[in-house]
C-alpha cells in the first residue's frame, strides 16, 4: 500500500540497556562478567602482592634443579640426579600407568558383574548386587588401605624365601617357579631381549625401537585379520555360507610375533633372592597392587550399575524379537542387545574413567609415588614452591581429564545413534 | 577456571593469615595463647601423654616461650604437623612457632624464608635394623629395601649416601614417623632411617627394643632447631634468647628448684642479669625483666629438661654427646647476657 509508513524509529537511549528487553539479559551478562573478572584479577593482584611481601617469587625455575631423591618405580630412567621436572614425568607416567591399566581392569570387572547382575539365576544376582552395594557404599581410601593391609600384613618376607642352610629348603615357595608375593612387593619376571634393535635418539627423547617392531607387527597382525573378516562377511553376503576363519585368524595373529619374539631372542628372566631384596625380575611394589585392586574394585562397581541400566534401557520386545528370529542368547546380546546399550553406557562410562584417574591421587596413602606423591608431595616439600607446584598439578590433570574425555567423545560419536 | 579462582582464594586467605601477624610477639599477647607446631607423636620429643597432655624435648621449649611471653607454660595450643605441612603452616600464620625436630639448612633459612632462632639439639642420621639381619654397618645394605620420611632433608642425605657409596636401594616412601614405625616392624623395609635421636625414640615405643640395632654410622649433620617466619626480628630474638636462656642456666647452675634463692642471693653478675635482678634485659626484647626466671622456673634449664625427656635414664636413653655443654666438650654455647 503507498500510505504505509516505517516504524518510527527509536533512537538508542542508555536507558534502554535496562528497560528495553531486548538489551536487558545482555547487559546483566556484561555486568555480570565484569565482576567475576574484577574480582578474579582482585584475587591474583592479592595473591601476586602477598607472595612478594612473604618475600615469594613466582616462578617455576626449580623444576630445572637437581631432584635429589629416589623414586621406587619408575617407568623410565631416573636417579636422584636428575631435574625436578624429569620426577614430574616419572610421577606422571605412574599416574598413567595406574589410570590406564585400572580403567581396562575396571571395565572389564565391571561388565561382567553388571551383565551378571541381570541374570536369569538367583544366587549369581543377588552376589552380584552385594559386590555392587559393598565396594560403592565404602570409601575408596578405606579399600586402598584394607588392600594394601591385606598385602603387607598376609604375605611373607622376601627373606623368607631364601633356602635355609641348616633345612635346606625355604620357608615360602615362589607360585609356578616364576612369582614371588611377598609383604613388599610382587617379583614377577621380567621379559629381557636377547637381540635387541638399539634405540632412536631424538632430541630429549628415545625411541626404543624393539619395542616400535613389536608394536607394528602386532598392529600388522591386527589389520590383516580385520581384512580376513572382512573378506569372510563379503563371501556370506555373497553366498550365504560364512567360510571357517578361526584358525586363519588365530594363525594370523600368533605367528608374525612368535617369529619376531624369536628372531630377537625374547626370554624370561626369572627373579631370584639375593641379598635383602629379589633381584633379576620386576618387582612391582605392593603400593601399586593395592591401588591398582582397590581403584579397579572400587570403580567397577559404578560401571556395572552404568552397565545393567544400559541393558535395562534396551526394550524387552527387542531380545523378544531377536529370539523369535532364532538368534542364540550370546548372539542376542552381541548382535542386538550391547550395540543399542552401549549409547546408554559409554557418557556415564568416561566419567568414571574420569573418576578412576581423578581418585589415582589417592595413591599418596600407601606411598605410591604418582604426580601427586613427586611433584605434589616431595618436590612440593624439597623446593617450597607450593603455589607452582599445586597450579602445575591441577593444570597437568585438567590436561589428561581433557584428553580422556575427548578420545572417549570421538568413540561415543562413532557409536551412537545415527540418524538419516 | 572456577578451580583456580578457588584456589586463589584459599591461597589469599592463607595469606592473609600470614600477613596478620607480622608482629607475632603482640599477636600472640593479643592471644593469650601460643601456637607451636610439634612431631605428631615422636616420643620423649613430642607426643601426648596418657591425660592427654603434651610432653618432650620439643614441647618443652614451647612451654619455655610461653612462659616468658605469656607467664604461663600451659598456655600453648600445640598444633601436630607432618613433615610436610610444617613449612606450610609456619608460612602461612598457622603456628607461631615450629619446634619439631627441624633440620637448619640454608635453602630453609634463605629460599623458605623461615628463620632459625638457635640449634636445640645437635643430630645426624642414621640406620635402624632388626638384629636378626646381622648387618653390623650401613655398608652393608646394598641392595635393602629403607624406609624413609618424605619431605626431610634425610630423604636427600639418603640418596645421596647410597650414591657415593655406589650402592642400591629401594625407598619406601612414608608420611609419619608412625607410618614408618608400623611399616618397619611390619618388615616393609629392611631399615628405618631418620635422625639418630628419632631411631632412639621410636625404638624405644617398641615391645622388643632389644631386637633392634642402631647402626654405627652417621651419615650426616643434622642441627635441630626451633624455627619462626622470617622477617620478624623481635618474634625471633624471643625465641632465640629464651633458648639461649635454658642453656646459659644449665652452665651457670640454675636450675628450677634454685632459682629463686639464685635470683636474690647470686653474686654472679651474669645470673643475676640472666635472671633479671640486675638490668633491662628483659625490656629490650619487648618482655618484662622476670621473663628468664619465670622460664627456668617453668621447665627446668637445658639439662633437666634433656635428662627428663631423652636423657640415658629415660627409656629413649640418648647420652649428651654433642648436646653437652662447651664446657663439658659439647656444641652447647649460650651467647653473653650482656
Amino acid at each position: 500500500m503507498a500510505n504505509a509508513v516505517d516504524a518510527p524509529k527509536d533512537s538508542f537511549r542508555l536507558s534502554m540497556l535496562i528497560y528495553d528487553t531486548r538489551y536487558r539479559s545482555l547487559t546483566i551478562q556484561v555486568i555480570v562478567l565484569m565482576l567475576f573478572m574484577a574480582g578474579a584479577a582482585w584475587l591474583v593482584d592479592n595473591t601476586v602482592r602477598n607472595l612478594a611481601v612473604l618475600g615469594k617469587d613466582f616462578n617455576f625455575g626449580f623444576l630445572g634443579q637437581r631432584a635429589g631423591y629416589d623414586i621406587a618405580q619408575r617407568l623410565i630412567r631416573y636417579t636422584n640426579a636428575d631435574t625436578h621436572a624429569r620426577a614430574l614425568l616419572v610421577g606422571l607416567l605412574n599416574t598413567l600407568l595406574i589410570a590406564f591399566l585400572g580403567c581396562i581392569a575396571a571395565t572389564i570387572l565391571g561388565v561382567i558383574v553388571g551383565v551378571l547382575r541381570l541374570s536369569s539365576n538367583w544366587l549369581v544376582a543377588r552376589l552380584m548386587t552385594v559386590y555392587v552395594e559393598m565396594f560403592r557404599n565404602v570409601p575408596l581410601l578405606l579399600w586402598i588401605l584394607l588392600v594394601f593391609t591385606a598385602f603387607t600384613e598376609a604375605s611373607p618376607l622376601p627373606a623368607t624365601f631364601r633356602v635355609n642352610a641348616q633345612t635346606g629348603e625355604a620357608e615360602s615357595s615362589m607360585l609356578f617357579g616364576l612369582f614371588a608375593v611377598t609383604n613388599r612387593y610382587t617379583a614377577i619376571p621380567d621379559v629381557l631381549v636377547e637381540r635387541g634393535l638399539g634405540s632412536l635418539a631424538l632430541g630429549p627423547l628415545s625411541i626404543n625401537l624393539t619395542f616400535l617392531a613389536i608394536v607394528a607387527v602386532i598392529a600388522g597382525s591386527l589389520l590383516a585379520r580385520r581384512a580376513l573378516l572382512r573378506h569372510a562377511t563379503a563371501v556370506q553376503e555373497a553366498t550365504g555360507l560364512r567360510p571357517k576363519t578361526w584358525w586363519k585368524s588365530l594363525l594370523i595373529l600368533i605367528l608374525p610375533i612368535a617369529v619376531l619374539l624369536w628372531a630377537l631372542g625374547v626370554h624370561l628372566s626369572v627373579p631370584a633372592i639375593t641379598g635383602f631384596n629379589f633381584t633379576g625380575g620386576v618387582n612391582v611394589s605392593n603400593s601399586f597392587m593395592a591401588l591398582w585392586l582397590a581403584l579397579s574394585l572400587y570403580t567397577s562397581a559404578f560401571i556395572a550399575e552404568i552397565v545393567r541400566a544400559g541393558i535395562l534401557a534396551v526394550s524387552r520386545g527387542q531380545t523378544e524379537a531377536a529370539f523369535a528370529l532364532g538368534l542364540r542368547p550370546r548372539r542376542t546380546m552381541s548382535l542386538v542387545i550391547l550395540p543399542q546399550a552401549l549409547r546408554v553406557i559409554v557418557p556415564p562410562l568416561i566419567s568414571q574413567y574420569l573418576n578412576l584417574t581423578k581418585n589415582s591421587s589417592l595413591a599418596i596413602a600407601v606411598g605410591y609415588l604418582d604426580l601427586r606423591g613427586t611433584l605434589g608431595g616431595i618436590t612440593l616439600n624439597q623446593t617450597g614452591r607450593e603455589l607452582e607446584c599445586v597450579l602445575l598439578m591441577m593444570l597437568i590433570y585438567l590436561a589428561i581429564s581433557l584428553v580422556i574425555s575427548g578420545a572417549m567423545n570421538v568413540y561415543n560419536a562413532r557409536i551412537k545413534l545415527k540418524e538419516r | 577456571m572456577t578451580k583456580t579462582v578457588f584456589f586463589g582464594t584459599l591461597t589469599v586467605a592463607g595469606l592473609a593469615a600470614g600477613l596478620a601477624s607480622a608482629a607475632t610477639l603482640d599477636d600472640v599477647k593479643a592471644r593469650g595463647e601460643l601456637n607451636c607446631g610439634v612431631n605428631p607423636g615422636l616420643v620423649g620429643f613430642a607426643a601426648p601423654d596418657a591425660s592427654g597432655t603434651w610432653a618432650g624435648f620439643d614441647v618443652s621449649l614451647c612451654r619455655a616461650v610461653a612462659a616468658a611471653v605469656l607467664g604461663d607454660p600451659q598456655k600453648v595450643r600445640f598444633v601436630p604437623t607432618t613433615a610436610e605441612t610444617r613449612f606450610t603452616a609456619l608460612a602461612s600464620g598457622e603456628i607461631d612457632l615450629l619446634a619439631r625436630n627441624t633440620t637448619w639448612t640454608f635453602s630453609r633459612d634463605t629460599d623458605l624464608s623461615m628463620d632459625f632462632a638457635g640449634v636445640n639439639y645437635y643430630d645426624g642420621q642414621g640406620f635402624m635394623v632388626r638384629q636378626d639381619l646381622g648387618v653390623t654397618s650401613a655398608k652393608e645394605l646394598d641392595g635393602a629395601t629403607v624406609c624413609i620420611q618424605t619431605g626431610t632433608t634425610t630423604e636427600l642425605n639418603l640418596a645421596d649416601y647410597f650414591t657415593a657409596n655406589g650402592m642400591t636401594y629401594t625407598p619406601v616412601a612414608i608420611q609419619s614417623n608412625a607410618e614408618g614405625e608400623q611399616q618397619y616392624l611390619a618388615g616393609g623395609c629392611d631399615a628405618y632411617t631418620t635422625d639418630i635421636s628419632g631411631l632412639a625414640s621410636t625404638r624405644a615405643a617398641f615391645a622388643d627394643p632389644e631386637n633392634h640395632v642402631i647402626l654405627p654410622e652417621v651419615i650426616s649433620k643434622e642441627p635441630l632447631g626451633p624455627a619462626v617466619r622470617h622477617g620478624d626480628n623481635q618474634w625471633g630474638d624471643v625465641v632465640r634468647w629464651t633458648l639461649n636462656a635454658l642453656i646459659a642456666a644449665e652452665e651457670y647452675g640454675v636450675t628450677a628448684a634454685n632459682v629463686e634463692d639464685m635470683a636474690a642471693n647470686s653474686p654472679n653478675p651474669e645470673i643475676k642479669r640472666l635472671l633479671g635482678t640486675e638490668g633491662e634485659l628483659g625490656a629490650m626484647t619487648g618482655l618484662d625483666n622476670d621473663w628468664a626466671k619465670r622460664v627456668i622456673a617453668a621447665t627446668g634449664n637445658y639439662g633437666e629438661i634433656f635428662s627428663a625427656t631423652i636423657g640415658e635414664e629415660t627409656p629413649i636413653g640418648l647420652a649428651r654427646g654433642l648436646n653437652a655443654q662447651w664446657t663439658q666438650g659439647g656444641l652447647l654455647y649460650a651467647q653473653p647476657f650482656r
